[in-house]
């Protein structure tokens, strides 16, 4: 490239400034804020009761929706890369829909279907499930927001890779799990982590539909997300802050795996 | 292993990728099926192969019927158009696949695995890039890679789909030779798909003038350009004159 260095150093240096203006101070005002009252009150924030119960419940949410998409996106994606049928652009836009539907919806959804007003809540209500205000609505509405990470990073990579090389394995005499386990999944194996990564910050970090079923039942249904919510409105700044700090850490590790997965990619391919 | 292929039909759709084709492959010959693209002959292949399923008709091998049986069973190799080589294994543990999916009981030990992959290598003469991936091999390379890891198997037929479509003139021209002579020595039943004339009078014992779906001749290359049975294939050839009577087997 040969542009006047004035026109590049003013294009990175915007684009620093905007990074720093919008990402990178706020980071900093959340560790900041969080260790205001120094770090005995940080640490009592992370271990009381309610904190500690939000802290399981995420990291609970995310262990049930993480492996149950990590295997419907395989399927997804292997279904729609590797073959042809009829409705398939059907499921494609199904796979996207809880990108596009507002996270508040995903979760009236839930309270529509189970809850007390909804179409099996009465059921569910007489049969003393519960669901709707309850840990496995929680559940349910994270797997839902979380549905497409997996099957959209494998379905571009699946598709280009083609099925010759299955085709081959078949040939050679491998049965349908061995062509899978020693030729689909190898192929697609850091695609597999990357989605797995981007699936678990969403699931830890998921606000909108998990607050519609949650009930926000401090001790019990309560996400981290949710609770730091709770103390932000009682004005208990550094507790709230001190709690987000988890998240943010949470976010930087993920950025940290994902660009050390990033790079192994390239390097493979 | 002679292949007898009975009044077999193939769509795709609307398309018509096979009309009622017949024809039989005698056991051990080195068959070339010819015809410009789109005529069917890679279809035909992979029906024969277990890749794809027919609409009627059916498939024998040594006079039994295997059109219901799966790929894995058919004891057939493959190469594939574009090799189709496991990019995530070596040289070595490509060829050393087919082998190694075996079930237990069948499976040769460790050594024996290792003796017999190199024996292939050696008959390749690839032995020394054994530990290199497909992606660090030449055109060429690749494509006998996929031919050994067919072989790796012991097939008793042996497929190749546009065997040498994807290498440039020279490389083809000493492949196609030494595919040639290869098959002389082991004398496995081989059908390879071409559309390139001179490839397939060059290489096969007999050819398959393929067009539209439909079979228009079969014979030895003598009879297919001395003697074209159908306006199409009298077409089809009539420009090859790199022939000159003097076919070397």
């Amino acid at each position: 490239m040969d542009e006047p260095w004035a026109v590049r150093w003013l294009m990175i240096g915007t684009a620093l400034l905007f990074l720093g203006l919008f990402l990178l101070i706020p980071l900093a005002a959340v560790f900041s804020q969080a260790l205001e009252k120094g770090l005995a009150v940080y640490l009592s924030a992370i271990s009381e009761p309610d904190a500690i119960s939000a802290i399981q419940l995420t990291v609970l949410a995310a262990a049930i929706s993480v492996p149950l998409n990590l295997i419907f996106g395989i399927m997804a994606a292997w279904a729609i890369a590797k073959f042809e049928f009829p409705g398939k652009s059907l499921i494609i836009t199904l796979i996207d829909l809880p990108f596009t539907v507002s996270p508040i919806i995903s979760g009236m959804v839930y309270v529509l279907i189970f809850g007390l007003q909804g179409w099996i809540g009465p059921w569910l209500y007489a049969h003393d499930i519960k669901i709707i205000f309850a840990v496995p609505g929680v559940i349910l509405a994270t797997i839902f927001v979380t549905f497409p990470f997996i099957a959209r990073e494998l379905i571009p990579l699946m598709e280009s890779q083609g099925r010759e090389e299955e085709e081959a394995a078949l040939t050679l005499g491998a049965g349908g799990l061995q062509t899978f386990f020693r030729v689909t999944l190898p192929n697609i194996k850091w695609a597999l982590l990357y989605g797995v990564i981007l699936c678990n910050a969403r699931a830890m970090g998921e606000f909108g539909a998990v607050s519609v079923v949650s009930g926000h039942i401090r001790g019990s249904t309560n996400t981290i997300p949710l609770h730091v919510e709770i103390l932000y409105n009682e004005y208990n700044f550094a507790a709230a802050f001190a709690v987000a700090s988890l998240l943010a850490m949470l976010a930087l590790v993920t950025l940290a795996v994902k660009s050390l997965v990033g790079w192994k990619m390239r390097e493979e391919t | 292993m002679d292949i007898e292929i009975v009044g077999i039909s193939k769509q795709f759709g609307r398309f018509k990728a096979l009309k009622d084709v017949s024809l039989t492959i005698p056991s051990g010959e080195l068959v070339a099926l010819l015809g410009p693209s789109g005529c069917g002959k890679t279809t035909i292949l992979r029906i024969i192969a277990g890749l794809e399923s027919t609409d009627s008709g059916s498939i024998l091998f040594n006079g039994e019927d295997v059109t219901q049986r799966r790929v894995g069973e058919r004891n057939i190799g493959f190469v594939f158009q574009h090799y189709a080589l496991f990019r995530h294994m070596t040289v070595f543990e490509n060829v050393a696949f087919g082998i190694r999916v075996k079930a237990r009981k069948i499976r040769p030990k460790k050594e024996q695995i290792k003796s017999k992959v190199f024996e292939l290598l050696r008959l390749i003469q690839l032995d020394h890039l054994s530990e290199k991936y497909p992606a660090q091999l030449s055109g060429g390379q690749r494509q006998r890679v996929a031919l050994a890891r067919a072989l790796a198997v012991e097939p008793e037929v042996l497929l190749l789909d546009e065997p040498f479509g994807a290498l440039d003139a020279k490389v083809r021209l000493e492949l196609r030779r030494w595919l040639r002579r290869l098959h002389d020595e082991i004398h496995v039943t081989s059908v390879f798909v071409t559309h390139d004339q001179v490839e397939a009078l060059e290489v096969s014992d007999r050819v398959v003038v393929m067009n539209e779906g439909k079979v228009e001749q079969i014979g030895t290359p003598e009879e297919v350009y001395n003697h074209p049975a159908t306006p199409f294939t009298c077409d089809f050839l009539v420009n090859v004159n790199l022939f000159h009577g003097n076919h070397v087997k």
